[in-house]
């Protein structure tokens, strides 16, 4: 037997202050958590905690804060359901509940030396985030930054001013795109992959982390591995319905993979087969 | 491996003293006990409440009691319930929490399990528990519940001396015959003029019980005895299934056309995931009281026949129930072996017989087998 481990901070919610809570986009809410008592807090970007309303349940919910902050926990949450409405109208000094972190993160360690294109679709920006801190901050690292990010309206897309700031950085390139949009928009529209052909990527030199609808990863990967790159150096993160987050409940399986725990990230290549079967 | 220990032989009218040795030392005797015309599992106070002198009869969808024509203790292959409802209970209260300022304050449940002896275990069931121990217990997080109950959890388990219609353990190398994991095993001989069981040990703990009962050195008939009783559960076997490949056959075949007939024919009831041994998929359940001031969080059997059970926003993963059987028989047969180095089938046969509509694992194996559709490079 593997090293068991009685993880009670996994199973029961710790308590967490609201600090700040504000609105990025129509019914897309951050919010910033402090541990209550006041501990320090750790996680790899691309892991996930379990988020839990008092009475009203719990979601899984991808941290979109700066990994070097340790003081508090971000997160960006868009009100779909009934656990994240909740979450989306706490205040300021109220508490949630939360276990984790969970799964696996970005292959950053892997990506070092490399190009990064960082490319997502709507909210999944908000995972993708954390990567974008941790590559200015450890610019040294990696090669050129590239993010291509498509949303379906200019109105909804996130975290605006920090991608006019990375935008300006020399090692950085913003790309925007969206699916339909008013006269007033100047930019791109089209789907994401429209961008990667003029985005001057260097396919054998990049490693390129996706996150966004399933049917979008699945053109990014293509379009990617059309211009040459490996499936291995393409990773994508899944989304599955969960409830444990520790491997038990069965319900986030993906073929043999259980996104809480194998995931929520996957090489391309892991889960390619998967990709072309529909309802898995 | 468990160095071979000596066979006894133990009288029928003596069986009682089992129980009763077990009683003293602390353990809830559960076995076999007949109910609601089945073989149910539950307490067992006597001999007298083993399903004596009763039989089943099982084919895909169908399942009767029987009198038999001798006053056999074991003699009748697996009902509806499986040994899991002790180590993984159907419903769980894992924590319960109370309202406090603009917080909350959890409290912590403790399972505290009786000492169970199982008695009656069959080969398949043992290997059914033994796979959800690599589920609950193999991995980085332990589940309380599981290893709490699993901890002190004595097993008697029982050779088959027959086999359903529906019983296939033999293909999928589970049985008849009981091989490891087992505290005490018993072969249930009975012939003119006798009734008995040959009784081994399997462990420490089973050979202090053997000690005190009122055994008798074995004869190499006792033993020619039992063993044929084991090879007449292997001939009839009631079905059989060519395994050989069927991880890669089956991951070849997401697109089969047999997954779209079963959709018209699966009701998607989720029967075979509740009576299945291994399935161990689970929902959780916050609740609260109506002032809002008490919460709870508890644990229940979940089934991947739900449309609730992959439901993300947007919709449901797998809404077509030709997508949630494919899923599941995956899940058994393919996929079962990457996530935990063991099929997820043992082969009792109960998915079988309790499919309302008599759908046949093993058929439909056999279906996908001999009409590979998907492109064979994967």
């Amino acid at each position: 037997m593997s090293q068991a481990v009685h993880n009670e901070y996994l199973m029961y919610p710790a308590s967490f202050l609201v600090l700040e809570i504000w609105e990025e986009i129509s019914g897309c809410f951050t919010l910033t958590l402090q541990p209550d008592p006041v501990v320090t807090t750790s996680f790899a970007p691309g892991q996930f905690y379990m988020l839990y309303i008092f009475g009203h349940g719990e979601v899984p919910i991808s941290v979109s804060g700066d990994p070097v902050e340790t003081e508090t926990l971000t997160f960006t949450v868009l009100a779909v359901g009934s656990v994240t409405r909740k979450l989306c109208s706490v205040k300021a000094g109220d508490t949630v509940g939360l276990r984790g972190p969970f799964g696996n993160g970005w292959p950053l360690k892997l990506a070092k030396g490399h190009d990064v294109l960082v490319i997502a679709g709507g909210l999944g920006l908000a995972p993708l985030r954390p990567v974008i801190y941790h590559l200015i901050s450890h610019a040294s690292d990696y090669g050129k930054i590239t993010l291509i990010y498509g949303t379906r309206t200019p109105d909804m897309i996130l975290f605006q001013d920090e991608l006019a700031s990375w935008d300006e950085r020399d090692d950085m390139t913003v790309l925007l795109t969206v699916d339909s949009a008013g006269s007033d928009w100047y930019g791109h529209v089209g789907v994401v992959t429209e961008l990667i052909e003029n985005a001057g990527i260097d396919p054998v030199r990049t490693t390129t982390m996706a996150c966004g609808p399933e049917i979008m990863m699945r053109f990014t990967a293509y379009g990617l591995i059309d211009i040459g790159m490996a499936a291995s150096d393409i990773y994508v993160s899944m989304e599955r319905n969960m409830k444990c987050a520790l491997g038990h409940c069965g319900r986030c399986q993906y073929g043999p993979h259980f996104v809480c725990k194998d995931g929520p990230v996957f090489a391309f290549d892991q889960v390619e087969n998967l990709f072309r079967v529909r309802e898995v | 491996m468990t160095p071979p220990r000596p066979l006894y032989r133990l009288d029928r009218n003596d069986f009682g003293i089992l129980l009763n040795i077990l009683k003293e030392k602390g353990y809830l005797t559960v076995g076999p006990t007949r109910r609601d015309g089945a073989i149910l599992y539950g307490a067992l106070e006597s001999v007298d409440d083993l399903p004596i002198g009763w039989t089943d009869e099982q084919e895909a969808g169908t399942y009767r009691l029987k009198c038999r024509d001798d006053d056999a203790l074991f003699g009748y292959n697996v009902g509806p319930h499986s040994w899991k409802k002790y180590l993984f209970p159907s419903k769980t209260k894992l924590w319960s929490a109370t309202k406090k300022g603009s917080g909350f304050e959890i409290d912590r449940e403790t399972d505290t399990p009786p000492k169970y002896a199982f008695i009656g275990v069959r080969a398949c069931e043992l290997h059914a528990i033994q796979i959800q121990d690599k589920v609950f217990m193999g991995g980085t997080y332990q589940d309380p519940v599981h290893a709490g109950r699993r901890r002190d959890c004595l097993i008697i388990a029982v050779n088959c001396a027959q086999a359903a219609n529906t019983c296939f353990c033999t293909s999928m190398q589970t049985g008849p015959k009981v091989d490891n994991g087992y505290d005490i095993v018993l072969t249930e001989i009975i012939d003119k003029a006798r009734h008995y069981f040959v009784i081994e040990a399997g462990s420490d703990r089973g050979a202090a019980i053997v000690k005190k009962l009122p055994v008798s050195p074995v004869q190499q008939t006792d033993m020619d005895a039992a063993a044929a009783c084991v090879e007449n559960a292997e001939k009839q076997m009631g079905r059989k299934v060519d395994m050989t490949d069927i991880k890669d056959i089956l991951t070849r075949n997401y697109d089969n056309k047999r997954w779209a007939e079963l959709e018209k024919k699966c009701l998607a009831c989720g029967n075979c995931t509740m009576a299945c041994p291994t399935c161990f998929c689970s929902n959780v359940e916050d609740i609260t009281d109506l002032g809002a001031e008490h919460a709870e969080r508890w644990r229940s059997w979940g089934s991947c026949f739900t449309m609730d059970f992959s439901y993300i926003h947007g919709g449901s993963v797998r809404p077509s129930i030709g997508s949630r059987y494919r899923q599941w028989l995956m899940h058994k047969l393919a996929t079962w072996l990457d996530q935990f180095g063991t099929s997820g089938c043992v082969g009792c046969g109960r998915c079988i017989t309790w499919c309302p509509v008599g759908i046949d694992l093993t058929e439909e194996v056999k279906a996908i087998c001999d009409n590979e559709e998907g492109d064979p490079s994967g």
